[in-house]
């Protein structure tokens, strides 16, 4: 069966080992987790999860069921299944800013419409926000110039609402 | 009210009549609000694993929550192994554990481990408690959870200072878990598929496993057998779901499943399975298992379904429901039993050649006793109405195919995790949930060493327990591998040292006896079910008698090694 990325949108109850307990389902039956994302939501008895996995369509069905299992978890969508939906990633860049790459640095951020959120004499750290391919295509812009670090926050997902009434 | 008094007044709340515990500084204050409430009786055992197969075995046996109690730290972790054994066989206990002063949590205090950690897969869910107010609710919550849905071990880990904490007692008349909500009510239309499929069946198969008994559901398991003239087979953990001695049962499937039992799934056209999740010992090589039929699963969990076979028609409920609605559905089409006799005449005819042809059997030897007549004798001798808990390895499948069992509740064993060392504590916790009971213990001369202390616990409670050892020397079942499929090369399986069971037993003040010979059989065993005391019969059996038919590990289960 062919492998395919899963994002899952996971509301789980906001108590402490609730996420050691989704992070070991993964770990005990030998699952991966390629990104992870978690905070509070509106209701803040409930913590919002978004986790970026693969496999072929059984071991997916096998993660959403082993999910909701969980006495934690109160609700598991497939939102790559569900349709339409955008996603989302940040990353901070920290890049070499000596004076000679300045000009370069800020034609990039312009294309892109980053911020630049800290300055020192000889670097700079750099918001991106957008999908995977967007951060990919910055850093790869960027790494000619000179990483130093980066630190990205993983994807984050909601479905789109239907845009007929 | 303190903490500790709030736990004991939540366990005579939940009707809990009798606990299985060791004490130790940090559950020392639940001890001390114990011994003012005899409404709970407490069993003092020898090693908390013990308490966690003697809670394991009374839920077994009796279909309510077992309860184990235990300190911290090493207390905490010897209960492990019995909280996997019954996680894995769906078992509802409740293990309430001591734990360090909140403060000191983290800070390698003395006797302090991580326990809902350690136990978080092995558990279907755990609490830390950190509130003393919480505390009514988390153990209500812990019996719920514990035996609801797919009902499986919870455990509460109970810090010392909230034991000692003082609080208002608020024990909640019902629970809402908003994030847990097993399906009971099976999808109709989903039912009424099942039906059809058996309807167009030509070689149908009736699979049981320990979800028929958990729910209570053999009545309607036999009603659907009998009105559809269905052959019956079960998974180690189904059997007595469906009457073993029944005419339609073809006995037990899979690795040590008899021959035809293997043979009629290999060929049936529609499976219709029902609390079992086709564990690898049953399916062996998952390919070759049930090749040409429709499934039809019924199950509570819908993890288990499709987890290692393709399924036709999945139902998630509960499996006593859902055989009430497929036997509604039944009676509704209306076709009368002499309509499924003359259907199924044909594929009867088969499973009865297949049953001639190999039926379960071995050599008899003069000079030896044989493991297998044990269990006839037995089971002639008790006639079905004994509770049978078994350790793991050959005394475990011998049991499994020659002690026919009758009704739901008398089989106690470790299926899912094969824990040698269990059987002797579960007929501790059976013998407590039933009094008036004949319990006999079927262990080996391995297992049976691995909880040994608790002899002493058997005698404080005055259980009059039959063990009987088929005491072949070796560790057996290992044994019997290494000489099919390591070329007799035996490794590590006989003891140099095997100890005078016989002495032991006197050695604890109870009754040991010693047979060698077949005729000895029926004599003793008689004497030992008549006698009210804990008796240890170790009985002398042939060293090299296997377990057949036997599948080897990853073959097809028409792949049988007969004798």
């Amino acid at each position: 069966m062919a492998e395919r990325k899963c994002t899952l949108s996971v509301l789980v109850e906001n108590t402490p080992g609730a996420l050691a307990r989704i992070a070991g389902l993964f770990s005990g039956r030998g699952f991966n987790i390629d990104s992870l994302c978690v905070a509070e939501t509106l209701d803040p008895t409930l913590s919002h999860l978004t986790l970026v996995t693969h496999g072929d369509d059984f071991i997916i069905e096998q993660i959403i069921k082993q999910l909701r299992r969980l006495i934690d978890v109160y609700k598991v969508v497939d939102v790559t299944e569900e349709g339409d939906f955008v996603e989302r990633e940040m990353a901070l860049i920290k890049v070499r800013a000596e004076k000679e790459y300045r000009d370069e640095i800020y034609r990039i951020c312009e294309i892109f419409r980053l911020k630049i959120v800290d300055v020192s004499p000889r670097t700079y750290v750099i918001e991106v926000t957008g999908d995977k391919n967007k951060l990919n295509a910055v850093i790869d812009l960027l790494r000619p110039i000179g990483i130093k670090e980066i630190v990205r926050t993983g994807l984050i997902a909601m479905k789109r609402e239907k845009k007929t009434p | 009210m303190t903490g500790a008094q709030m736990v004991v007044e939540a366990l005579k709340r939940e009707g809990v009549e009798v606990i299985f515990g060791y004490p130790g500084g940090a559950i020392i204050d639940i001890y001390d609000a114990l011994y003012k409430s005899p409404e709970v009786h407490h069993v003092l055992v020898r090693h908390e694993q013990g308490a966690a197969h003697a809670a394991d075995g009374f839920a077994r046996s009796t279909g309510r929550v077992g309860v184990a109690l235990a300190t911290s730290g090493p207390g905490a972790t010897n209960t492990v192994t019995g909280i996997a054994t019954a996680y894995m066989d769906s078992i509802p206990i409740v293990v309430l554990t001591g734990q360090v002063p909140t403060k000191l949590i983290g800070n390698d205090a003395f006797q302090e481990v991580d326990i809902t950690g350690i136990t978080r897969p092995i558990t279907k869910h755990n609490f830390l408690v950190k509130r003393v107010e919480d505390l009514p609710r988390i153990i209500k919550e812990a019996f719920y959870i514990a035996r609801t849905g797919r009902p499986g071990p919870v455990l509460v880990d109970i810090p010392k200072d909230i034991q000692q904490a003082k609080g208002d007692f608020n024990y909640p008349d019902e629970i809402h878990l908003r994030s847990y909500n097993p399906t009971y009510e099976p999808h109709f239309k989903q039912i009424e598929k099942a039906y059809q499929l058996l309807e167009k069946a030509e070689r149908p198969v009736f699979l049981i496993g320990g979800g028929v008994i958990s729910s209570g559901a053999s009545e309607e398991v036999r009603a659907i057998a009998e009105r559809l003239n269905l052959p019956v087979t079960m998974t180690l953990m189904g059997l007595g779901g469906f009457p073993g001695e029944h005419d339609q049962s073809l006995g037990m499937l899979g690795m040590h499943g008899t021959y035809f039992a293997n043979m009629a799934v290999a060929n049936c056209d529609v499976l219709l399975a029902v609390g079992a999740r086709f564990d690898d010992r049953v399916t062996g090589k998952v390919d070759a298992f049930a090749p040409n039929a429709k499934i039809i699963h019924i199950d509570i969990d819908p993890t288990s379904i499709q987890k290692n076979v393709k399924v036709d028609v999945p139902i998630v409920g509960d499996c006593k429901r859902s055989l009430e609605r497929l036997l509604e559905v039944i009676k509704e089409v209306g076709k009368p039993k002499k309509y499924w006799k003359e259907r199924y005449k044909e594929w009867w005819e088969q499973i009865d050649i297949w049953r001639k042809r190999y039926p379960l059997t071995y050599k008899e030897d003069p000079n030896y006793i044989k493991p297998q007549f044990v269990l006839e004798k037995l089971y002639e001798l008790t006639k079905g109405e004994a509770i049978i808990c078994t350790e793991v390895g050959q005394n475990q499948m011998w049991t499994a195919q020659y002690y026919k069992f009758k009704y739901p509740r008398t089989l106690i064993s470790s299926g899912g995790l094969g824990t040698m060392g269990f059987g002797f504590p579960a007929s501790i916790g059976a013998q407590m949930g039933n009094p008036g009971k004949l319990v006999i213990d079927i262990a080996g001369d391995g297992s049976i060493q691995m909880n040994i202390q608790e002899l002493a616990t058997a005698m404080d409670q005055r259980l009059p327990i039959k063990i009987i050892i088929l005491n072949n020397g070796f560790l057996g079942m290992v044994r019997q591998w290494q000489e099919l499929f390591y070329e007799r090369r035996y490794s590590a399986v006989k003891f140099a040292t095997i100890p005078d069971f016989v002495k032991i037993a006197e050695a604890y003040g109870a009754v040991g006896l010693r047979i060698t010979k077949p005729q000895e059989v029926e004599p003793t065993l008689k004497k030992i079910i008549s006698m009210d005391k804990l008796v240890i019969l170790d009985v002398i059996i042939s060293p090299e008698e296997g377990v057949f038919p036997m599948v080897p590990a990853g073959k097809a289960t028409t792949e049988m090694i007969l004798v």
